[in-house]
């Protein structure tokens, strides 16, 4: 049905599919040292600016403002990218670059391996009606158009049928749950709505990879995050990958597999939410970070200590003694037995309460400072990992502030 | 040109330059402007042929029908009204000659000033040509056109149309230009990010989104075509512009009067109209079908 309109050079490094290489992540987009200088822009500022100038500067003397500067990043297949920064920051620009709405000064842009700057026209609108489709902050849907023929916009302009395009339409309208608007206007739909009929537009093309520029940023907070858990789902269904604009921290640690910050052009660092609060590269990303609730970001494993008192002794085996400590036992390989409690002996693991990984620090609240020993985390395959006490607890939400 | 010599103000060099350039066009273009003269006459025939067609309360019917579609109950009762009224003065035929010269003349006005503002718009470097036109077109007092056209096309139907067209032309333009520019950033955005080819954003999104604004200069192309009719008739335009000249040839208030209702009377009536379809188009006919059957059912 869709097929890679490459240059011949490119087009024997498109694996035939995403999941091809075993467990191996696949990059779906790639960025590489990507400059875009609005003005009269010219290959010798860029180079002034690599250089060190002043942005500010060259902004007052020559009118050039600086959106992107060097800029380079991976997108992995299935992933939800947030790329987050404070307006002005070049985000909304640099996610025009993804799909050739604004091309870059200096760099390359690469979709599925194929470069964007060697394409032509035709091959730009290929890519975009076929392979990724953008939903906007302001929902710009089209007022002479009712839900459905917006929704259908997409199919209509890939030259598809009448018939088979309402269908597919209908059905990315019954996903976002609008399917009794159909025939409304878009200004007779509340901005929730109005931005489903958006995220229909673009899901009715079953895209690979959606762009999403500050799509829920005018929503009303509690209809945001209805959105947000909409997009949720949507990936536990089915595995897009999703570059997703944001200015709101809170909205990028919710959704985002990996976070992106810029700020004023650059990118200050790559990593997911838990990195980069725990390592920060500098005091810029320290700042954004700065209201965070840490205990909300941070899961448990990250927190882990390795027990005080571990014992090993596989199933038949004779219990050691207990020497007046809270003593962890695991098996050989690891898998979590249970422990010896001082003067009280055995408990099986079924009686304790524990961890698993994955959940937030502040959900473990509750669950550690009700245990009298500290908490074991074990992982998905009911391993231990570690434990967490009350003390450990404390410490990590006070280093976040 | 010898009665110019009798006239007060003669003309300088420019003038003179243009006088040149008609006789010029007159003594070696002649064949051309014959065949613009058969085309247009044609058309026009055609038209009032049309026009006169049906007698005059079907006319009237008909007229009130659309009306009520597309406007309101209210505004059907004075088309009835105002039908009634020109044909009481005996004006029926005067008035049906005078709205086929304005369908005529704003329908070419219509099929030249429509893409040109799309091309206006889609080219700076056209829009820079094509805006002084308008605007000598526009600001030139309309009695000027008047003498090249006799004087290419002598008198009758066919030079007040062509007087008319040039006349009338500037809005559709401006406005298909304006409707166009206007459309907001976000949807040719949304068009573009969606695979649009050039003309698919025309036909798709800039277009639709700009139908309001140019339908407001259709509208006001008509509107500035029934004013020139009328004053096309002293060049034998014909018309109800004809019963407002014999007015004030014979002094007869009365007799202008009743001319100038008449005009009156279509003015409104091609403005409702027209303007009825500068609307969002598709949501009238099937939410006042709605709301009327939805009356029905609660009486």
């Amino acid at each position: 049905m869709v097929t890679d309109r490459c240059s011949a050079g490119q087009a024997t490094a498109i694996s035939s599919s995403g999941l091809g290489g075993g467990s191996e992540v696949q990059s779906e987009i790639s960025i590489k040292s990507v400059w875009k200088l609005f003005g009269r822009s010219s290959a010798e500022l860029i180079e002034q600016l690599r250089s060190g100038a002043d942005p500010e500067e060259l902004h007052a003397s020559r009118g050039v403002r600086a959106a992107v500067q060097d800029v380079s990043l991976e997108v992995r297949a299935g992933e939800i990218f947030v790329v987050m920064g404070l307006s002005g920051s070049g985000k909304s620009t640099l996610l025009r670059m993804l799909n050739g709405l604004i091309s870059p000064c200096e760099g390359e842009v690469t979709v599925k391996g194929c470069s964007l700057n060697s394409m032509t026209a035709h091959q730009l609108a290929e890519l975009r009606r076929h392979q990724m489709a953008m939903v906007f902050q302001s929902f710009a849907l089209f007022p002479h158009r009712n839900v459905l023929e917006n929704a259908a916009f997409g199919l209509e302009v890939a030259g598809m049928a009448p018939k088979a395009r309402t269908d597919r339409a209908m059905q990315a309208l019954e996903r976002v749950g609008l399917a009794a608007e159909a025939r409304k206007r878009p200004r007779e739909l509340s901005g929730g709505m109005q931005q489903r009929v958006g995220l229909a537009r673009a899901l009715a093309l079953d895209p690979p990879i959606l762009l999403m520029d500050e799509a829920f940023s005018a929503l009303d907070p509690l209809i945001r995050k209805d959105m947000q858990d909409l997009l949720l789902d949507l990936q536990a269904e089915h595995r897009r990958t999703v570059v997703f604009i944001s200015h709101d921290l809170d909205e990028a640690i919710r959704i985002g597999d990996r976070i992106a910050l810029m700020q004023a052009g650059r990118l200050l660092q790559c990593n997911t939410a838990q990195r980069l609060l725990q390592h920060p590269a500098n005091d810029e990303v320290k700042r954004f970070f700065r209201d965070v609730d840490v205990a909300s970001v941070l899961t448990v494993e990250a927190i882990v200590q390795p027990p005080p008192h571990l014992s090993i002794c596989d199933v038949g085996e004779p219990l050691p003694d207990e020497g007046g400590v809270t003593m962890y036992v695991t098996d050989r390989l690891q898998y979590f037995r249970g422990l010896i409690r001082p003067g009280l002996g055995w408990v099986d693991m079924a009686a304790i309460k524990t961890l698993s990984t994955g959940t937030s620090v502040k959900a473990a609240i509750d669950v550690v400072a009700t245990s009298a020993e500290p908490v074991p985390v074990l992982d998905d395959d009911k391993r231990l990992l570690g434990v967490i006490s009350t003390r450990q607890l404390l410490l990590a939400m006070e280093a976040g502030d | 040109m010898t009665l110019s010599l009798a006239a007060a103000h003669q003309a300088g060099w420019l003038g003179q330059a243009i006088d040149l350039s008609v006789e010029w066009l007159l003594a070696n273009a002649q064949g051309l402007f014959d065949l613009i003269k058969v085309s247009v006459l044609a058309l026009v025939s055609v038209t009032e042929m049309v026009l006169e067609w049906p007698p005059a309360w079907l006319f009237a019917l008909i007229t009130a029908v659309l009306g009520f579609w597309r406007v309101n109950g209210g505004f059907a009762l004075f088309v009835l009204l105002g039908f009634n009224l020109v044909l009481a003065m005996a004006l029926w035929s005067e008035m049906i000659a005078t709205l086929s010269l304005v369908l005529t003349a704003s329908g070419l006005a219509l099929l030249i000033g429509l893409p040109l503002g799309i091309l206006s718009a889609r080219s700076r470097l056209v829009w820079r040509l094509v805006r002084p036109c308008l605007d000598l077109m526009q600001t030139m007092p309309a009695f000027v056109y008047l003498i090249p056209a006799v004087m290419l096309f002598s008198t009758g139907a066919v030079p007040s149309i062509l007087a008319t067209l040039i006349f009338a032309m500037p809005p559709v333009v401006r406005l298909t230009h304006l409707g166009i520019v206007q459309v907001p950033d976000d949807l040719i955005e949304a068009g573009c990010s969606f695979g649009c080819s050039d003309r698919q954003l025309l036909w798709k999104v800039q277009m639709p989104s700009a139908i309001p604004t140019v339908m407001t200069g259709v509208n006001q192309t008509i509107m500035l075509s029934l004013s020139m009719v009328v004053i096309a008739s002293m060049i034998g335009g014909g018309g109800l512009g004809d019963v407002v000249l014999r007015g004030i040839q014979q002094l007869d208030v009365g007799m202008g009067f009743e001319g100038g209702i008449a005009v009156v009377i279509l003015a409104v009536i091609l403005d409702r109209l027209s303007q009825s379809f500068a609307g969002q188009p598709g949501s009238s006919l099937q939410e006042r079908l709605r709301a009327w059957k939805s009356l029905w059912r609660s009486s």
